[in-house]
């Protein structure tokens, strides 16, 4: 006796649980709920916070959104059909708390109820951004609020090259970079952005031809000038989140003091030979960093990277790490490093984690009303000690 | 009974290359009274004229960052790991 495919439904609505729009609207949030439909009807909208699992691919994928087999998952197609014919597959692999929509998706909007319109991705950015897609934090959403973040960049150079080329190919959609110098064959050994036949060129324009040639979606707008007082708080206002892979004190604080005034986190990483330091500052949630540092070293005592050396791959880690911050940023997700110092030992191979604090009687963080006034600091004499705090 | 500090790399010519250093247990301000002893050189980097660690230098005991603690006189117990972190600045 041959069964057809209306017969195949109707046996599944009859054995598997459904649920309403108005229910599971009121349960959102709690409940994991994947769209099974094809990717081009997920395009032409979707229920918010659904994840895009196909029918096809499903039982192969659903471990990743629902690791937990009794966990509650609910499943959507267009009418309730396909989705009860899954519901119904997903039990016979062992899930055991799964529900199909109700009238799908059409029922749905039907009843007017709210839902995410088109995404922006295209069908070429779905390709390159698939396996950010397939990560439930990051899904079709996550992957358009990359795109349409803005990170700035302080340096491309031994932190900025390996930050800048993830940021680039995870699709962040403006990178911005600030850098004033050209490109040196002593670079090479760590810069990875940069190229033999760019030597002499502006670091950021080196910059540019790299990360454009890696991914057409990120706009690059370059800074080729010194951060200064005068110039920090235009080209901040500009980015959600700066990552901070400066090469001296004097603009790491200038750095800190102009993300206060316009509260933006800053993904703060330094390196010294074999070693590093991983931070996120966030203003006024965490420390900052004159909390941690309140002043420099004196410059006897800071040798440079051009002094001391540095270890070329490391820069490599620890810029990665930043890119990893900023990520998570955009995305508003896992724990930042707001308040731990992660620290790395290429010697040792040995990451440890700190806990540093916000100091209530911080000269810049310390009163939130008056965040320090910018001051110039004297590259000379390395020394952006002393804090003014605005009236 | 002993704890350990942690010389990061930028001091360790002071430390005759050591990446750590056994200390006695007891107090922070105590162990690296200890240590300046074996190495003079580390003294002005680690501790200011005004008796307190220097302000671009980190010191914890354990996870803790020790002007959250008590300071100098911090509790270092035995088999814990005391980090010195100076502020470094390269990119």
């Amino acid at each position: 006796m041959s069964a057809t495919y209306l017969d195949l439904v109707n046996q599944a609505r009859e054995r598997i649980r459904e649920i309403d729009p108005a229910e599971l609207e009121r349960r959102l949030g709690e409940v994991t709920v994947l769209d099974i439909r094809e990717a081009d009807e997920y395009d032409h909208g979707a229920i918010g916070g659904a994840h895009l699992a196909p029918r096809g691919i499903l039982e192969s994928v659903i471990g990743m959104f629902a690791p937990d087999p009794h966990q509650e998952v609910v499943l959507y197609c267009a009418v309730g059909a396909r989705s009860a014919l899954a519901a119904q597959t997903l039990e016979s692999m062992g899930y055991s708390n799964v529900a199909s929509l109700t009238g799908g998706f059409n029922r749905w909007k039907n009843e007017g109820l709210p839902w995410r319109p088109p995404e922006s991705l295209t069908a070429e950015q779905r390709a390159r951004y698939s396996r950010h897609i397939l990560l439930p934090e990051v899904g079709e959403e996550g992957q358009v609020r990359l795109l349409e973040s803005r990170v700035l960049l302080i340096g491309a150079g031994g932190l900025g090259s390996p930050a800048a080329l993830y940021l680039a190919a995870a699709g962040v959609g403006t990178i911005g970079i600030v850098d004033f110098d050209v490109v040196d064959a002593s670079n090479l050994q760590r810069q990875i952005l940069h190229t033999v036949d760019r030597l002499g060129q502006p670091k950021v324009d080196s910059a540019r031809e790299t990360l454009n040639a890696l991914n057409p979606d990120v706009k690059v707008v370059t800074y080729n000038e010194r951060l200064t007082a005068d110039n920090v708080l235009d080209i901040f206002t500009e980015y959600d989140v700066i990552v901070d892979g400066g090469d001296n004190f004097p603009t790491r604080y200038l750095v800190n003091d102009a993300a206060l005034h316009l509260r933006k986190p800053v993904v703060h990483g330094s390196v010294f030979r074999f070693e590093g330091q991983v931070t996120v500052f966030d203003p006024y949630v965490g420390p900052c960093y004159r909390c941690q540092f309140p002043e420099p070293p004196p410059p006897e005592l800071a040798p440079s990277c051009a002094e001391a050396g540095v270890l070329g791959v490391l820069t490599g880690i620890i810029g990665s790490i930043q890119a990893i911050e900023a990520v998570k940023l955009v995305l508003d997700i896992g724990d930042a490093l707001t308040g731990r110092l992660l620290t790395y030992d290429g010697l040792t191979q040995e990451f440890r984690t700190l806990r540093v604090g916000r100091d209530p009687e911080c000269p810049a963080c310390g009163e939130e009303e008056h965040p320090p006034r910018l001051v110039e600091y004297d590259l000379t004499c390395a020394y952006p000690g002393a804090v003014v705090r605005t009236a | 009974m002993t704890a350990t500090v942690r010389i990061p790399t930028s001091l360790r010519g002071l430390t005759e290359g050591s990446p750590e250093v056994e200390i006695p247990e007891g107090q922070v301000g105590a162990a690296i009274e200890d240590l300046v002893t074996r190495y003079p050189d580390l003294g002005e980097r680690l501790i200011g004229d005004d008796g307190k660690p220097r302000r671009f230098v980190n010191i914890f005991v354990a996870e803790d960052d020790i002007r959250f603690l008590d300071g100098l006189d911090t509790a270092v117990t035995e088999g814990q790991v005391v980090t010195i972190l100076p502020a470094v600045a390269g990119g």
